[in-house]
């Protein structure tokens, strides 16, 4: 059995710890000049180069597999990095495993917060730039363009990306699951520390536009607001201005309570209508529990936050193999289509045209060159 | 062969349709642990044609609209919520308010066609040849199909709420609209569920005054109360006095009382009726 000269090879975060990967990144001025380095190899006839925070992936068609090694060679001498040492923590996945593994990795089942939907638009980034530099040819055309349909039917297929699986993305869920639409969600966010930012951030990037912060060091409220794109507002006023918002971050390091059952109580007699939302990521306690009881408020705290990502991420983990299952179906099926082009590759040195059907829509069968 | 598609037997098939709405959803929750969502909807949308057929037939045979006897008022409710859903449920098609709406379409449709008592054989001509009391008593029964759907969005609410107190905000709950969408919907419901009854309250009225024997006490008494307790709700809600899960409560009580209230219309009506038959013959409405 000849070896399919359709690979991939690279590390992930599986097997490469982050010191690993910061020596193995590729800044987009790197990947530039790898990407002209792969182009002026003459037998490798397609390639694709994935580069995020967590892996560095070269998809490639050639005609002999010592194509592969003289990639990885490659790379490893640009990077400065040992070859045998890139080589024991490396992934080199041939034919059908190459093409299951693209799948994975686009459902968002390889990554390190599994299911996440980000890498899905860094793929195709990365496919886009390699088609429109006239990289790719007929087979990775194919692969890839299949592989995201593939994709797409895992992630609505399964639960694989539902629920939130970060903390400060589960509070803004349920600020959704109260108030709908967030963008006239007026948001307060009590402390200036790194969790309260985290938090005030992922509520911005899901549309919340009206956010002040307070913190018992102004300037350091002023200074985050600043980088935020926020007001800042005194401390002191946080009671008697609690019902001018709706979501309330709270992650100072204050010894005591600093929302009271009574300032919340008196809160709600001005906004009655909607309703009050608590997110307590303070250790201690920011919020006086009992203000839980009040009707039309809802106070979650770290712990609330922690399990609900947990159960998230444990429902998503319980997906796995019904993902892993089609992803397989749908790699064998690509695999079938593609790979006699492949293997005419191998043989002959080029590329046999794909029949009229299996093109896909839109994309030129391009002879490999 | 075409006889055999009488009122009924195009009811029935829409009674099917929304129980298979319903069953499909149910299916879908269970073993998907989400609502079948596009689907149920498909079901919901053919079995309302599917009934609009039935009841055109019935409304033919009887030379009016179809609100004789307890049987129609509840095919007629069931249509009425039905057809508010198709109206506002598609922004929540995906959500569990189609799942909710195929389970009160099913049961008011399979409850009204399982007791053949409800659908006299011997049915008066009640409205006569008026259109005006024809009107006062359609909008009535539209707008108990506008509580229905309040209802509806009234107990979504009191699950969001729960899930969102006792936080437990996965599995079926993670399905449910937002409680403020949940609370703007019912507000909007009340509304125009309150408005539509007055506006049948004025036009029924405005026949009452002429013949104040034609509708026993405990009817007006009865419907009077429901379409005040709905305008007193309706100005509670919005002046800020009656929220969250007091206002879902609320609502869910109009509906309640809004069905009994059926008893005594039907009594009315069957009273009127007794007195049109013992009416001298030339009096007497065509009979069915």
């Amino acid at each position: 059995m000849s070896t399919p000269a359709l690979f991939v090879i690279g590390a992930t975060h599986h097997r490469a710890p982050l010191e690993v990967r910061e020596k193995l990144a590729l800044g987009s001025a790197g990947a530039d000049e790898m990407r002209a380095l792969l182009a002026a190899m003459p037998d490798l006839r397609e390639f694709t180069l994935l580069s995020t925070c967590n892996r560095v992936e070269f998809y490639g068609v050639a005609a002999d597999s010592a194509a592969e090694a003289r990639v990885r060679a490659a790379f490893c001498a640009r990077q400065k990095f040992d070859l045998d040492e890139f080589s024991r923590i490396g992934l080199a996945l041939r034919g059908r495993d190459a093409v299951q593994h693209l799948v994975e990795v686009s459902a968002g089942l390889d990554s390190q917060m599994l299911g996440e939907t980000e890498i899905f638009g860094q793929v195709k980034e990365a496919y886009a730039a390699a088609q429109t530099a006239g990289h790719t040819g007929p087979v990775l055309n194919r692969v890839f363009q299949k592989g995201f349909q593939a994709a797409k039917h895992v992630r609505t297929n399964t639960a694989i990306t539902e629920g939130q699986v970060s903390v400060a993305n589960v509070a803004v869920d349920l600020a959704v699951n109260i108030y709908g639409d967030l963008a006239a969600t007026r948001i307060l966010l009590l402390g200036a520390g790194e969790i309260g930012e985290k938090t005030a951030k992922a509520f911005q990037s899901r549309g919340a536009a009206a956010l002040t912060v307070a913190s018992r060091r102004f300037e350091r409220a002023m200074e985050l607001a600043t980088a935020l794109g926020a007001s800042a507002m005194p401390f002191e006023q946080r009671e008697a201005r609690l019902a001018e918002f709706d979501v309330v971050v709270c992650a100072t390091s204050a010894p005591d309570v600093v929302v009271t059952r009574a300032a919340a109580r008196a809160a709600m007699h001005k906004r009655p209508v909607r309703p009050l939302f608590f997110i307590d990521q303070a250790l201690p306690r920011d919020v006086d529990p009992d203000v839980a009881d009040i009707d039309n408020i809802f106070l979650y705290n770290l712990d609330d936050l922690a399990r609900i990502a947990e159960e998230n991420r444990a429902a998503r983990e319980a997906e796995i193999a019904k993902c892993r299952a089609i992803a397989a179906e749908k790699a064998d099926a690509l695999w079938r289509q593609v790979a006699p082009q492949v293997e005419a590759l191998r043989l002959n040195g080029s590329a046999a045209p794909l029949p009229a059907s299996a093109t896909p829509a839109g994309v030129p069968a391009k002879e490999s060159t | 062969m075409l006889s055999l598609f009488t009122d009924r037997t195009w009811l029935w098939a829409a009674a099917g349709l929304y129980f298979a709405g319903f069953a499909f959803g149910t299916v879908a929750l269970l073993r998907q642990g989400r609502p079948s969502g596009s689907l149920t909807y498909l079901l919901v949308a053919l079995g309302y044609v599917v009934q609009l057929a039935g009841l055109g037939i019935r409304g033919r045979a009887v030379g009016g609209c179809p609100l004789g006897n307890q049987f129609e008022i509840f095919q007629f409710t069931a249509w009425s919520a039905i057809t508010l859903y198709l109206l506002v449920g598609v922004t929540f098609r995906n959500s569990l308010l189609g799942y909710f709406t195929s389970c009160l379409a099913a049961a008011l449709t399979v409850v009204s066609l399982s007791i053949p008592a409800w659908d006299a054989t011997t049915r008066t001509h009640i409205f006569g040849s008026n259109p005006w009391i024809e009107l006062h008593a359609a909008l009535a029964v539209f707008s108990y199909g506008v509580f229905g759907l309040l209802a509806l969005t009234s107990i979504m609410f009191l699950l969001r709420n729960y899930s969102l107190k006792s936080k437990r905000t996965g599995g079926w709950f993670s399905f449910l609209p937002s409680i403020m969408d949940l609370d703007h919907m019912g507000v909007r419901l009340l509304g125009a569920g309150a408005a539509i009854l007055a506006a049948s309250l004025a036009v029924g009225a405005a026949y009452w005054v002429r013949d104040t024997a034609s509708v026993n006490s405990p009817k007006l008494l009865l419907t009077v109360a429901v379409w005040l307790a709905a305008a007193i709700a309706f100005g509670l809600r919005v002046s800020g006095r009656l929220l969250a899960k007091r206002f879902a409560w609320t609502c869910l009580g109009l509906f309640v009382a809004a069905l009994l209230s059926l008893g005594a219309v039907d009594n009315s009506r069957n009273a009127r009726a007794n007195r049109t038959l013992a009416a001298p013959a030339a009096d007497r409405s065509p009979a069915r």
